[in-house]
């Protein structure tokens, strides 16, 4: 350590400590959480139009579509979709369902590994890299939301002006009424987040009950 | 003290995530916001009252609704919206032994069904007069039904040079023609061939014209204008300010072939071509026209000043024109509005030439030089009927739901739900010089679920509304065979039916009206039978014939009496035949089958109608 520079032992120590207790308990539970994905929804989307008194459904999970009615629903949008040119959706076009569910998987095994053999560098780590993969995929999202709505086929039988479909809320497009909400999933990734963060938190606090010199006792 | 209040807040923060986790997987709306005004509900007490007519009263309308591919003609009663009766038209119908009589059978010719579209009733002065009602089908052919007897008198067709006749039957004001236009465009004449890639030269639509005898209402053919390979889908013929004019809807302006649900839809406008038929009259007058397929074809561009295409916003469905004459209102089905046309303004246009092209020869007018307006009725327009106080009504594909307007100030003053997907809509003589108002039938294509399941033949629903006041009411749903493309509504009282046929009208040689003159004759070979069907005997009780013998059975109903109907139903000889009080009916037939046949009276008639049999004995040959 006599390398670091002074002003940065401190930081350096402290990620170099190990992680309390509690903080290994949260970060299995964050795994857990994380494996979540793999069960339920991230988002739904409702479609009311009159002629679909009932709705028709689409539950997007991190792998996969699944549309209500059996999976009736998905082909009954795509079948309406295709009057105004856009494309159909389907598993192909959705590459996020390739690497969400090997980054959480990843991530959840980070967290393990973090738990077991764990240092305050590791769950730095964790945290960062899972704010950035969540924001990352909001934002692929809503731009995948917004290339379905704006790139239609210039031959589409009825030209609508492009339009982005709601990721949050109600939004009215021709005679359909659109409901975009999150879904259990979205929410147990963000309990997930939370969860880490608390982890982190309390490190961070127990830290600075330290003095340097039992910092470096430490590490 | 403050590491536990951190403590608590974090397992705050995580309880609330999971309950708010928890309940998003439950809370998808499981309804639209809208839902009560998006389904159609209705006021129960008010609507229970309008639409009851108690037993024994009379409705005060009829709807005259088409079958579609059914073939046939259903006939309701409105308001109670009951199906009173079905005129069997393009398709055999045992209940009324249509198309297995001699008669019948050779007006079908071998053909078994036919896609009925669009039922014109007569008209003279541009309202209806309740005299016919002629009934186009796909296949070129369009029938006359007598509102005598509500009998079909005539199949006029299959038509030369005429491809898919969809848009007919429309009539002018004065019964003087009933039109019709090809919708799929052939090479012409028919029987020719042309490779699909020259669809857009070697390809032809057709309108054509039939005339109709004044006084006997007898079906020919007038003339046909060689058309550009648009589809052509509706017409109405002009009115008051536009009588002499007959407007079709085309789509397809593009000629495009194959996936036409792409490729005949990329032109932001298509037309409604705009007939001048007295102008065509007047040309054939004057020996012009080429003879094609045994008719004379007029071909605009030879012809000058018979045809004009009107651009009309994108793929249009309906062309209606109002009350007046002086709007011609074309609805696009892949918009938002539907377009008011002003006939005056057409008229000057065509006289100032304010033309931006042509198509074949035919002068395009500018769109802004003959659109009045361009009214915000709502998603996918299709067709638009009229009320006595110069409203409009427009139906509403894709917002399922009806648009009430106003002509000239052209503001969408009311909008009601209709379940779902209406097609055509129909007003009380909402296409005449004097509409009614009072009620309107919407036209649904999809009934889903708002009647006990049938399975998955679903029947179509039609919906009764309310046009009397300023807010259109949904009365009531009905639900109708396949498939009312659309329907007429009449004032009851303009039909003046006959309940039997009288006796000294019925002229058929072989009708005879006592017993005594029933029997078997021979005649060069063939058997003649005269039967005498009254209650409770076929007379004779026996025929007797030999193997390979040819039969022709006439069969009269001597009653004069209302609603005694009489069948004969020939067991394995696969043919029932329905005879009407004072009516004659024969059937021919080759008596192949050996053996002893019952034959039986179908259409229940009296307390001894079991009773009511015979036995054809056709004798081994030696």
């Amino acid at each position: 350590m006599s390398s670091v520079p002074a002003m940065f032992e401190r930081t350096t120590r402290y990620l170099e400590l190990p992680l309390n207790l509690r903080s290994r308990v949260l970060l299995v539970i964050a795994a857990v959480l994380l494996g979540l994905i793999y069960l339920l929804p991230l988002w739904k989307m409702t479609m009311f139009a009159p002629q679909y008194p009932d709705g028709l459904r689409l539950s997007i999970y991190g792998y996969k579509l699944e549309g209500g009615n059996k999976g009736q629903d998905t082909k009954e949008i795509n079948l309406l979709n295709h009057y105004i040119g856009m494309k159909d959706l389907t598993a192909e076009e959705f590459t996020e369902f390739k690497w969400i569910p090997f980054v959480v998987g990843a991530i959840a095994l980070l967290c393990l590994r973090a738990a077991f053999i764990g240092k305050n560098s590791y769950l730095v780590d964790i945290t960062v890299l899972y704010g950035y993969f969540a924001a990352f995929s909001l934002w692929s999202f809503g731009h995948k939301l917004y290339s379905y709505g704006h790139n239609l086929a210039p031959t589409a039988a009825v030209k609508v002006p492009g339009f982005m479909p709601p990721m949050f809320g109600y939004k009215k497009i021709a005679n359909f009424e659109i409901y975009s909400y999150p879904s259990p999933a979205s929410y147990t990734m963000a309990a997930a987040m939370v969860v880490l963060l608390i982890a982190l938190a309390w490190n961070v606090r127990d830290a600075r009950r330290l003095s340097m010199n039992e910092l470096r006792e430490r590490t | 003290m403050n590491q536990r209040k951190n403590y608590f807040v974090a397992l705050a923060a995580l309880a609330v995530l999971v309950t708010a986790g928890v309940l998003a997987g439950r809370c998808a709306p499981s309804a639209p916001k809208g839902r009560r005004a998006t389904t159609g509900g209705s006021d129960l007490a008010i609507a229970a009252q309008a639409v009851y007519v108690p037993p024994g009263d009379l409705d005060t309308y009829y709807m005259f609704a088409s079958g579609g591919h059914s073939g046939q003609v259903y006939v309701y009663g409105i308001p109670s919206m009951r199906h009173i009766g079905t005129i069997p038209v393009f398709t055999p119908y045992p209940a009324t032994g249509y198309g297995f009589d001699d008669e019948t059978k050779a007006m079908l010719g071998n053909l078994t069904w036919g896609d009925v579209h669009h039922p014109a009733l007569s008209e003279s002065n541009g309202d209806y007069d309740g005299r016919w009602l002629f009934v186009n089908e796909m296949g070129g052919r369009i029938a006359r039904i007598d509102l005598r007897d509500f009998k079909v008198k005539q199949i006029f067709g299959p038509m030369a040079n005429v491809s898919g006749n969809h848009a007919s039957a429309f009539i002018t004001p004065n019964s003087e023609y009933v039109f019709g236009a090809s919708r799929f465009s052939i090479p012409v004449q028919k029987g020719t061939v042309a490779p699909i890639e020259q669809y857009a030269t070697a390809y032809k639509g057709i309108i054509t014209a039939v005339k109709i005898d004044k006084a006997t209402g007898t079906m020919s053919q007038g003339f046909q204008i060689l058309m550009p390979p648009f589809d052509f889908d509706l017409a109405d013929a002009g009115k008051v300010a536009s009588d002499g004019w007959v407007f079709f809807t085309c789509y397809n302006s593009e000629r495009a072939t194959g996936k036409l649900e792409t490729t005949a839809s990329q032109r932001d406008r298509d037309y409604v071509a705009a007939v001048n038929w007295r102008a065509a009259e007047a040309a054939l007058a004057q020996g012009k026209g080429d003879l094609i397929g045994g008719v004379k074809v007029l071909d605009p561009k030879k012809v000058p000043g018979i045809v004009y295409l009107m651009p009309c916003g994108k793929s249009p469905h309906g062309v209606d024109v109002s009350p007046d004459g002086k709007y011609i209102i074309g609805s696009g089905k892949l918009q938002g509005v539907t377009t008011a046309f002003n006939f005056e303004k057409l008229q000057t246009a065509i006289s100032a030439k304010n033309f931006t092209g042509d198509e074949d020869g035919i002068p395009v007018l500018k769109y802004e030089a003959i659109k009045d307006a361009e009214v915000p009725v709502g998603l996918g327009p299709l067709h638009t009927q009229f009320g006595p106080d110069g409203y409009a009504y427009t139906s509403l594909f894709v917002d399922s739901a009806i648009a009430k307007w106003k002509l000239g100030t052209w503001e969408v003053v009311d909008k009601i739900p209709m379940s779902y997907s209406i097609g055509h809509l129909s007003a009380a003589e909402g296409d005449t010089v004097s509409p009614d108002g009072k009620y309107l039938v919407g036209l649904n294509k999809l009934s889903h679920g708002r009647h006990l399941s049938t399975g998955p033949s679903q029947p179509e629903s039609s919906q009764l509304v309310d046009i009397a006041d300023e807010k259109m009411k949904l009365l009531m749903d009905a639900f109708t065979e396949p498939e009312p493309h659309y329907a007429q509504i009449i004032k009851a009282d303009k039909i003046k039916s006959i309940e039997v046929y009288p006796k000294e009208e019925n002229k058929n040689p072989l009708a005879i009206w006592d017993v005594k003159d029933a029997g078997i004759s021979r005649q060069g070979g063939k058997a003649l039978v005269k039967v005498v069907l009254v209650r409770s005997t076929i007379t004779p009780t026996v025929i007797e014939v030999t193997q390979g013998e040819t039969v022709t059975i006439a069969l009269t109903n001597i009653e004069q009496t209302t609603d005694e109907l009489h069948g004969f139903g020939l067991l394995d000889y696969n043919f029932n035949i329905v005879v009407d009080p004072g009516e004659t009916k024969t059937v021919t037939f080759v008596a192949n089958k050996a053996g002893v046949f019952p034959y039986y009276c179908t259409n229940f008639c009296s307390a001894l109608h079991q009773e009511m049999q015979g036995y054809l004995i056709v004798k081994p040959k030696a």
